[in-house]
């Protein structure tokens, strides 16, 4: 099992490689330092002398590819693109083009960003579990109809919806929590709450629907006509056979979410005004600040990579009969 | 004489329309491709959903007329390019109010300053200059709606009725009363519903602003239909751009195996592993530097949103094929070795020849079912898109600007509501049909389902 995890690890370098080399492209590329230059300095200061100065400030004077003033490896390590990679694999993000540290900025932000996402994941999950377990329960019964029709009802509404309208219900009419915002430590509570329940909402339809479908399928089994027929109770059926049976499809999509919910975050985040990685990022991009949406690519990759490994290991954990090889 | 005028979404809008016609022509000759479309066909919720899609891609192509107007005399400007639909809906274009009114209202929502007739400048509610500009008396403005509205419907039905008794097949019109096609009878009803809103909104939205207008007073209804254009061709142009991409890749990965198979592994591996959102975002921004770098190559405005759209649709689906693409190669993986390309290889048939005769077309279900299943999710996507920023041109008429546009003024005292909610709304209907479209068709074509459903129900209940 060691070794399915150190083939993991090495797989998941070229991987992380291929991402560099392609956000590398798309931003320098396409998008030269000099162009970098003129939008950060404005056109008032611009002068061909101030665009060099700015492009040594921030390290982009030399070479992309090929550094041909320099001899042997030098040639190859002294550039552009093998700096800023080994870099981004050492994690030293450097200074954003607006001349913070990122490093330090993300390590600040990440605390609000994983206080929305994970009660958010749980809860999501848990209410899911739960209303799918119960439906398919009930499965072909009317409750069972009218829930589908709540959940595709559900699905069909735009995520800015359930944002928009949560904050003015909760907030404007009910007054039941702050419209955004965000404090530190305890008094976060009151503002992660808007949050977690719009988000929780806004994804429940579709993952009710397909949880719903996984039971089905597990109950229409054989296994289960066998556990009925030796006379185990409905509730035993469905937690001790049919829920763990459902659980490795399940795993496997929990884990494709961690992606999305940076998705989801960037969005609810920059709607509640929460200073975490979403709005970050957000940020950077509204302002065109590239050294830092080049550090949030390589860290959701990351994560997806780790994600992609989480998966396997729950596996092993879910279901006994799978073995790493 | 205005002068026809063809803007390259209008192009990819109408070879999308013509290849779904090749489409149905092809289905339509074929029995086993026509089978789980009938399927479909006997479903009356999905036929509901159907001619309410229908509908949309109906204004989507008249959407996509576009022609260039001769300029008024004396004006040096030259007019934007207009399409056949804005000329339809002449007057909530032109009908431009100077800010905020409510739906039906008839005076403005902010107090302005009015010169009174004996010199006076008074701060009140202004007259609207268009919305319900036909009454004298403004107490009259319940009955002339209910009158106008009654009217309306009923031409709006009549019509309905006719187009019913000149379409429908005879043995599923609704009116009959034995009737054993009640998916058809659906379909009928869900016509003649849309015809009466039709009539309705036509009588009516001459003379009101049905949905109220927005901060620089356009309609908002206008911009409503509008938006329907570019939310269709987002949700399925992206798909086209995909399908290459996927199909190629998926099912040669999974035919050949071996190092083509690892390197478009490692490619959709790489490329599903930057955040979507992220990898958009970029490629939004960096479009938008071109664009601005060579802000003379555009004629007009429209032609740079138009642009724009199209790109965004690019950017869409070069990011979005992974899932597809991972997809097709499991399934080309599977028929790989069933008899009929094991046949094949015994006969000499070579790899793109096999490929191309026996796997494509075998795996088109998994691709038709994708396609109606991502739909929904990319109107719904075009909004959050736009909400930051890296969507559609913000001048483009579209359900995202709208809400981005109208979303701080909810927190105004009364509330502006109605922008809002009509872009809600619309999308909301857009986006439930498509769904429960997609659920439809993928019963019918999954081969899955359509098997497992009679026995996919617990013993116990």
């Amino acid at each position: 099992m060691m070794g399915y995890f150190v083939r993991r690890l090495l797989y998941a370098i070229p991987i992380l490689l291929g991402v560099n080399v392609l956000t590398f492209a798309l931003f320098f590329l396409v998008n030269t330092p000099d162009d970098m230059a003129r939008m950060q300095l404005g056109e008032r200061r611009l002068t061909p002398a101030a665009i060099e100065q700015w492009k040594v400030d921030h390290g982009y004077h030399r070479p992309v590819f090929w550094n041909a003033a320099q001899t042997g490896v030098t040639q190859l390590t002294d550039t552009l693109f093998f700096d800023s990679s080994t870099r981004l694999f050492r994690f030293d993000f450097g200074k954003s083009d607006a001349g913070r540290d990122i490093n330090a900025d993300i390590a600040e932000r990440m605390g609000p960003s994983l206080v929305i996402a994970v009660p958010v994941l749980l809860v999501g999950l848990a209410c899911a579990l739960t209303w799918s377990l119960a439906i398919a329960w009930l499965a072909g019964t009317r409750l069972d109809f009218w829930s589908g029709v709540l959940c595709v009802a559900m699905m069909s509404i735009s995520g800015l919806f359930y944002i928009i309208g949560g904050q003015w219900l909760l907030a404007k009419l009910w007054h039941l929590a702050p419209i955004s915002g965000y404090a530190d430590g305890l008094a976060s509570l009151r503002f992660i709450l808007l949050p977690v329940v719009v988000s929780v909402l806004a994804s429940l339809g579709g993952s009710v629907r397909w949880y719903r479908a996984l039971f089905l399928e597990e109950l229409g089994k054989d296994y289960v006509r066998m556990a009925r027929a030796k006379g185990l109770s409905d509730a035993r059926v469905m937690f001790g056979h049919v829920f763990r049976n459902a659980l490795i499809p399940i795993l496997t999509g929990v884990v494709v979410l961690i992606p999305s919910l940076f998705l989801g975050a960037l969005i609810t985040e920059a709607f509640f005004a929460i200073p975490g990685l979403g709005s970050y990022t957000i940020e950077a991009l509204q302002a065109q600040d590239f050294a830092v949406v080049r550090a949030m690519v390589f860290l959701g990759s990351l994560l997806y990579v780790a994600g992609l490994m989480l998966t396997d290991l729950s596996y092993l954990i879910a279901d006994p009969r799978v073995r790493l090889e | 004489m205005p002068i026809p005028l063809l803007l390259l979404s209008d192009l990819a809008a109408w070879l999308l329309f013509g290849v779904a016609l090749a489409y149905a022509f092809t289905a339509s000759r074929r029995e086993h491709l026509r089978a789980p479309w009938r399927r479909v066909r006997q479903q009356p919720v999905a036929m509901v959903a159907a001619v309410i899609l229908l509908a949309h891609v109906g204004i989507t192509l008249l959407d996509s007329l576009h022609f260039a107007p001769q300029a008024a005399n004396g004006t040096e400007a030259e007019p934007e390019p207009l399409s056949v639909l804005d000329f339809v809906l002449t007057p909530l274009r032109t009908g431009v109010e100077t800010s905020y009114s409510a739906p039906f209202a008839l005076l403005g929502f902010d107090r302005e300053s009015v010169l009174q007739a004996d010199g006076r400048v008074v701060r009140e509610y202004p007259r609207l200059r268009y919305g319900g500009a036909h009454l004298r008396d403004p107490a009259q403005r319940g009955a002339d709606i209910l009158q106008r509205g009654a009217l309306g419907a009923a031409a709006g039905a009549l019509a309905g009725l006719l187009l019913l008794r000149l379409l429908w097949p005879a043995q599923c019109r609704p009116w009959r009363r034995r009737n054993d096609d009640p998916a058809g009878r659906a379909a009928a009803l869900t016509l003649l519903v849309l015809c009466v809103l039709a009539g309705l909104g036509g009588a009516l939205a001459t003379r009101y602003h049905v949905f109220g207008t927005d901060k620089v007073g356009m309609d908002v209804l206008y911009q409503s239909i509008k938006s329907v254009r570019t939310g269709l061709l987002i949700g399925t142009l992206t798909t086209l751009v995909t399908l290459p991409f996927a199909l190629v890749l998926g099912v040669a990965a999974g035919y050949y195996r071996g190092l083509v198979d690892d390197l478009v592994q490692y490619l959709y591996t790489t490329l599903a592993s930057i955040p979507g959102v992220l990898l958009v975002a970029a490629s939004a921004l960096l479009l938008d530097g071109l664009m601005t770098r060579h802000e003379d190559a555009f004629s007009s405005l429209i032609v740079r949103a138009d642009l724009r759209l199209l790109a965004l649709c690019v950017i869409l689906g070069i990011t979005s094929w992974t899932g597809l693409c991972r997809l097709l190669r499991a399934e080309a993986l599977k028929l790989r070795e069933s008899d009929f390309v094991r046949a094949a290889e015994a006969l000499g048939v070579r790899g793109p020849r096999i490929l191309w005769r026996h796997l494509l077309p075998n795996v088109m279900h998994i691709v038709i079912i994708a396609t109606v299943l991502d739909f929904s999710g990319l109107v719904l996507a075009e909004a959050a898109l736009t909400y930051i920023n890296i969507g559609v041109d913000p001048g483009m008429e579209s359900w995202g600007n709208m809400i981005n546009a109208a979303r701080m003024e909810l927190a105004r005292q009364p509330a502006v509501w109605w922008s809002l909610s009509a872009a809600m709304l619309w999308m909301f209907v857009l986006v439930l049909a498509a769904n429960l479209f997609a659920d439809a068709v993928r019963e019918a074509f999954d081969p899955r389902t359509r098997e497992a459903t009679p026995s996919a129900r617990p013993a116990g209940t």
